[in-house]
């Protein structure tokens, strides 16, 4: 906007054309609206039709019966959320998700915080550490869950074997309704760790060197006193940032879920996204379905808004 | 109260050298300035001083104490950083306390939560806010204390970081370019407030800079480096009047020192820029060497002869009372600049020609090393004051 008030200013000014200066003003303003329109009209249109059109489909199946393949549907109001909150199998769906993102989300920062000040308080090899810890982010995790399967298996599986051989109690770890959901989220730190890693690695390398010279001087030279001093508080906008992203990967966990338990045994291992596909294209109570997603959704925008507050007001320092 | 005493320091980072045999002895209470373009290894030689960079070679000591290889907490220092290096996350209040926080609580009493109710704490805690209340109220920012760095305007963070380093009444202070993220006005204005400072705590300052006139206007002592060396340490008008080496004459001095090549004749006279110089040094025939002017050393004289240069005026700047009279001289790849008073030259525009006289101890000759030629029996103020020390 002030743009087009700057260059329109300047096209007044010249005092030798005083006649013509509105019409080619306005002629001029609308090839500006024009080139408005064009830039940011594809990005606009792919966010309505991508984004803002599919929100209010499900919004609107949401309130509505359908499912899936069916050539009638009719309104129901809010009755599927009302079902949705009144179901058993959707309650212990949301407490085993929101159990997961509580492993998950300290497990990955604290581990990620950990290997990365270990790479960078060493001098050699910090590539190869880097590349092999940031590996399990970049793979697919459908593979990687196969290869967890077999680790896990619970009679040939690597880690009963190395359990049994050091005479430790073994566990059928995805059976067991005990240990699969720690399990799950075992795997799902070892996936973010990397992630984790590499931000927290970018965060150390742009602390100033003055603040631990600082510190230095006044006494805050322990590796607890410099880490509580500079460290720590200074990683607060990348430990917010990946506090986030991890939280909203973790709540969106579904491949590790549908290769390894299928939500078994039992609801022990179902989580938030498995249910909603369950529901949506097993079941294909897709009104239903929708409802979930409208919850699911809610809790994402949530998270956002929180992260949007807490980093301008708590993690800037401003 | 310290005295530092800096032997033979050297510093290599792999191949490069950053300094070179380092000696300087500073007196308990002396305010000594580190001047020298950037890269001549000064912040490394206050760095070691502080002991955030262990030297290559030689030894510090601050005090009776030799310091190698002691922690830079336990040295009795305190620092002011170009930057501040203020705790961002902190208010003023708690960087000021830091300091004192570490070296008055345990490390359970410092810990978060628990610590305020470990036996003790509250005495020291109360002991320590009094402290960072009264420093804060001499600086002037004590309405300050409640707030972060980054609502703070730079004076006022040069403040904080100042009342940092006063809150624990170090021995020496360390300062590293303290002014230079500051305007120019706000300059000049802590430029007197640190020298005042000084005064009130009677205690060793080292101030490192580029700024020459932070350096003339603050110390009672400069320390001129170059390339790792140490040119020479004297008082600021000495610096400015005697130096010992011509890099310190060009360093030292707005506008610029001119130096001029020169050749040595028969009879004490050397020929420079068309003009026949009487020289009273001793200095071999036909051997070559440059004469440093200072600009202000000029005066207007009304015809050629010995000891006056002649040229046509290129520029003539006007600053108030001082005229600059930029002036070619024949054989000069430069021209000359001379510093004359308003009131006395009135009349002089571009064109003409000039006949600027110099009085011989105004001169200022230097060999082709460098190194200053002093006229016969005369002997430079800092190696009289050394010989006065040796015996």
């Amino acid at each position: 906007m002030s743009m087009t008030a700057h260059t329109a200013g300047k096209q007044v000014r010249p005092s030798q054309t005083p006649r013509t200066s509105s019409g080619a003003l306005r002629r001029h303003r609308s090839a500006e609206i024009f080139a408005a329109w064009s830039l940011a009209g594809p990005a606009l249109l792919l966010l309505v039709v991508l984004f803002f059109l599919p929100v209010f489909g499900v919004f609107a199946i949401a309130l509505t019966d359908w499912e899936f393949g069916a050539s009638s549907l009719s309104f129901v109001g809010l009755a599927n959320f009302r079902e949705v909150f009144a179901d058993e199998g959707f309650r212990i769906s949301l407490i085993n998700t929101i159990l997961y993102v509580v492993i998950v989300v300290p497990g990955t920062i604290a581990l990620g915080l950990a290997i990365a000040l270990l790479i960078e308080s060493g001098k050699s090899f910090r590539a190869f550490y880097r590349a092999i810890h940031f590996l399990p982010f970049m793979a697919t995790l459908t593979a990687m869950a196969i290869a967890w399967e077999a680790l896990l298996h619970p009679t040939i599986g690597l880690i009963n074997q190395t359990l049994a051989g050091l005479g430790l109690p073994t566990a059928n770890w995805l059976r067991d309704e005990n240990t699969v959901l720690p399990v799950l989220a075992g795997i799902g730190i070892w996936q973010n760790l990397g992630y984790a890693m590499v931000l927290f690695l970018a965060g150390l390398k742009s602390i100033p060197q003055d603040l631990y010279d600082a510190a230095d001087i006044d006494g805050a030279d322990a590796w607890l006193d410099r880490l509580r001093t500079v460290t720590l508080p200074m990683l607060g906008p990348v430990t917010m940032f990946i506090f986030i992203v991890v939280a909203l990967k973790a709540f969106e966990t579904f491949d590790t879920v549908q290769v390894l338990t299928q939500g078994g045994p039992g609801h022990a291992s179902e989580m938030l996204l498995y249910t909603l596909y369950r529901e949506s294209f097993e079941y294909l109570r897709t009104g239903y379905g929708a409802s979930v997603a409208v919850v699911f959704l809610f809790i994402v925008v949530a998270l956002t808004l929180i992260q949007a507050r807490v980093m301008d007001k708590r993690v800037h320092y401003q | 109260m310290a005295g530092i005493t800096i032997e033979k320091i050297e510093k290599t980072f792999g191949a490069t050298t950053v300094l070179r045999d380092v000696s300087l002895d500073i007196a308990d209470g002396e305010f000594l300035t580190l001047l020298g373009p950037s890269g001549c290894g000064k912040s490394t030689l206050l760095r070691i001083l502080a002991g955030l960079e262990v030297q290559t070679g030689g030894s510090v000591a601050i005090g009776d104490r030799v310091v190698d290889g002691v922690r830079p907490k336990l040295r009795d220092v305190a620092m002011v950083f170009q930057s501040y290096a203020l705790y961002p996350h902190m208010t003023v209040q708690e960087n000021m306390s830091v300091p004192l926080r570490m070296r008055r609580l345990s490390n359970w009493q410092r810990l978060p939560l628990i610590g305020r109710f470990l036996p003790g704490s509250k005495a020291v805690a109360a002991e320590i806010e009094n402290e960072v209340m009264r420093t804060a109220k001499a600086l002037g920012i004590g309405h300050l204390l409640g707030r972060k760095p980054g609502q703070l305007s730079g004076g006022q963070r040069q403040r904080v970081a100042v009342g940092r380093a006063m809150v624990r009444q170090a021995a020496v202070f360390l300062m590293d370019e303290p002014l230079s993220n500051l305007d120019a006005k706000l300059r000049v204005q802590m430029r007197a407030e640190i020298k005042e400072l000084h005064k009130r705590l009677g205690v060793t300052f080292v101030y490192v800079t580029h700024d020459q006139s932070e350096a003339m206007t603050m110390s009672d002592r400069v320390a001129v480096m170059l390339d790792g060396e140490l040119l020479q340490v004297a008082p600021p008008q000495e610096i400015y009047a005697d130096p010992d080496d011509r890099r310190v004459a060009e360093f030292i001095g707005s506008p610029k020192i001119n130096i001029l090549d020169a050749k040595m004749h028969e009879n004490g006279l050397a020929s420079m820029a068309g003009t026949a110089f009487a020289v009273r040094a001793p200095i071999a025939r036909g051997s070559s060497l440059s004469i440093g002017i200072r600009p202000e050393a000029f005066h207007l004289v009304d015809s050629h002869g010995v000891n006056i240069l002649t040229g046509a005026v290129r520029l003539v700047e006007h600053m108030g009372s001082d005229l600059f009279v930029h002036l070619d001289v024949p054989g000069g790849d430069h021209p000359v600049v001379a510093r004359l008073l308003a009131e006395r030259a009135p009349q002089i525009s571009s064109g003409q020609t000039l006949h600027l006289g110099v009085k011989p101890e105004r001169l200022l000759l230097f060999a082709a090393d460098g190194k200053r030629i002093r006229p016969h029996g005369q002997l430079g103020a800092t190696v009289v004051r050394m010989k006065e020390r040796l015996q």
